[in-house]
């Protein structure tokens, strides 16, 4: 049996969470007031994920760096390897708002697209 | 110079969604000016994302959610000046502006949209102890030279304050290969947001150390350490509390300031409270044709009730525009008939029905002020914020001494804006109400 303890996310209540794993299964939740903080824990404890942003070196436009996200959500414990391979890259502008930056970043099968404009 | 009907101070969300509705409203003459080099405002440096929740029902990064308003305002062919600052606003509406390639400007407007925004609380505000050294910088000061010009400011960096950009600025340092020792919050509670607190702080192991404060900054040519004391319940540091940090940056994100030096001069009255203008249901200040919105009228906590709120300033601007027009012709025709009266409350002579809004028992403010009856529309979100944190507490509404709205909330904090709604048809029916009051209630 494995306890972990978490902040919900869902409200400004921030609940303080128990969960308890048994063999990597959630096999029970306590501490949430309301059904948003039982779905959290679950989720977060098993396979926590997060949107990564960051910039990207631009060259031939009119501004130094342009903004990127990740396009999805990526496992939280590969936000280090993205960010490598983010600060690695660069590209050259013009940029549009959904251009791909990185295809497939760090082995994630996500790409890291532009958010800004850039001409 | 041109002339336009309405001058919009500000190209960011607020000045961006006031000129789409003023627009969309059936004003043709609306100008935007800006004093930095592209529109969007701060959205261009809030790379993160978490915006537009509310009104695109999608996550969208700072750049992205300002993209989908500057696209409107250039579809709907809105004009704008990039690298103009006003210098400023007369009490007549005359704004007075320049830039490099027009020199010096005046603009006679019709009406004027006030939409400057916020800056942030400098260290010479807070009264910290120390040396002056190099090293020391707003969190937003810090997000634009990591986000936009590509500097880092430094490798060890202590936080002082929890506010949303200080936290954003915590996870975005780390990424970048810094080391952030702690956030110090002077107060027990943090001003930011739960979700940040979780995935900028907890997720990188960055201890919150609430109670806190900074009581020494050393180094004389760059900051080379500083230190931080748990304070007691009247905010004062306890002696023997002290924990020092080594670090070459500090970053301070204690609080927004409206930024309102061109309202103040031109007669606009302000509110003590926000630091804003205080405004009427139609989101005018006390000069008839003056409209506000924004960070500018309030410090708003999400950036789309920043644009709804401006698109009802834009929309309010148009009618005003097109009801003085109404008038001046009007004007014309039967002699002088209409002088005096230059308002959109216009079409309705005699007494209209005017509200005092009073905010008291822990709500610390409202916006609006006012409520003019006649103008209001259907419905009216009255936003407010509460100055502690309340658990299951009421937020009550009272219509002179009758309690009309009592409504439970689990939690409440500073760090959130508050809100009820009015019905038009709930306060037109009680010709005699002078006064809404709104406050928190334990029971």
């Amino acid at each position: 049996m494995e306890k972990r303890e978490l902040t919900c996310i869902g409200c400004p209540m921030g609940c303080m969470l128990t969960v308890i794993l048994e063999n990597g299964e959630v096999t029970e939740v306590t501490g949430n007031t309301c059904q948003k903080g039982d779905i959290y824990a679950r989720k977060e404890v098993v396979n926590p994920t997060r949107i990564v942003t960051s910039t990207v070196k631009v060259t031939g436009g009119e501004k130094e760096r342009v903004s990127v996200k990740t396009a999805s959500d990526i496992p939280k414990d590969k936000i280090f390897e993205v960010m490598k391979a983010i600060d690695a890259a660069s590209i050259s502008a013009p940029v549009n708002i959904g251009d791909t930056v990185i295809k497939d970043v760090a082995g994630t099968g996500v790409d890291v697209i532009a958010t800004k404009n850039i001409s | 110079m041109k002339n336009y009907d309405i001058v919009i101070v500000g190209g960011g969300p607020a000045g961006l969604a006031a000129a789409v509705s003023a627009k969309k409203a059936g004003c043709d003459s609306i100008l935007i000016l800006e004093r930095d080099t592209e529109l969007g405002g701060i959205l261009n440096q809030c790379i993160h994302n978490g915006f537009g929740l509310h009104t695109f029902k999608e996550e969208l990064t700072g750049p992205e959610y300002a993209y989908r308003f500057i696209k409107q305002v250039l579809d709907l062919g809105i004009e704008y000046k990039l690298g103009t600052m006003v210098m400023d606003i007369a009490p007549d509406k005359t704004v007075t502006a320049m830039n490099r390639e027009d020199g010096m400007f005046t603009i006679p407007a019709k009406a004027v949209i006030l939409a400057m925004g916020c800056r942030e609380r400098p260290r010479g505000a807070l009264n910290i102890p120390g040396y002056r050294p190099a090293g020391i910088f707003s969190a937003g000061t810090a997000q634009r030279l990591v986000n936009t010009e590509g500097y880092m400011p430094g490798k060890e960096v202590v936080i002082l304050g929890s506010g949303d950009i200080g936290l954003i600025m915590a996870r975005r340092m780390t990424l970048e290969g810094a080391k952030v020792k702690c956030v110090a919050e002077l107060m027990p509670y943090s001003g930011g947001l739960k979700r940040n607190i979780v995935q900028c702080l907890d997720d990188y192991g960055i201890p919150l150390k609430l109670s806190h404060t900074v009581v020494d900054i050393e180094g004389k040519e760059h900051v080379t350490a500083v230190t931080i004391a748990e304070v007691g319940p009247d905010r004062k540091p306890i002696p023997g509390t002290e924990e020092r940090y080594i670090c070459d940056t500090l970053l301070l994100s204690c609080g927004l300031i409206p930024e309102n030096e061109l309202s103040r001069s031109a007669g606009v009255e302000m509110n003590p409270v926000t630091s804003g203008p205080i405004v009427n249901e139609s989101l005018e200040t006390n000069i008839p044709g003056v409209f506000a919105c924004g960070n500018v009228l309030h410090v708003h906590d999400l950036v789309d009730y920043v644009s709804e709120e401006a698109g009802r300033a834009g929309e309010n601007a148009a009618k005003y525009v097109k009801a003085a027009g109404d008038s001046s012709e009007q004007g014309a025709a039967e002699a002088g008939a209409a002088q005096g009266v230059d308002t959109a409350s216009a079409g309705k002579p005699g007494a209209s029905q005017v509200i005092t809004l009073v905010a008291t028992d822990g709500a610390r403010y409202t916006v609006p002020s006012t409520i003019n009856v006649d103008r209001m529309s259907d419905l009216l979100t009255v936003r407010f914020r509460v100055g502690d944190v309340y658990k299951n507490s009421f937020v009550s509404v009272y219509f002179d001494d009758e309690r009309v709205m009592h409504n439970q909330k689990r939690i409440m904090s500073p760090g959130e804006m508050e809100q009820i709604i009015l019905r038009k048809s709930q306060l037109s029916e009680r010709p005699q109400l002078k006064t809404i009051t709104v406050k928190i209630e334990n029971e």
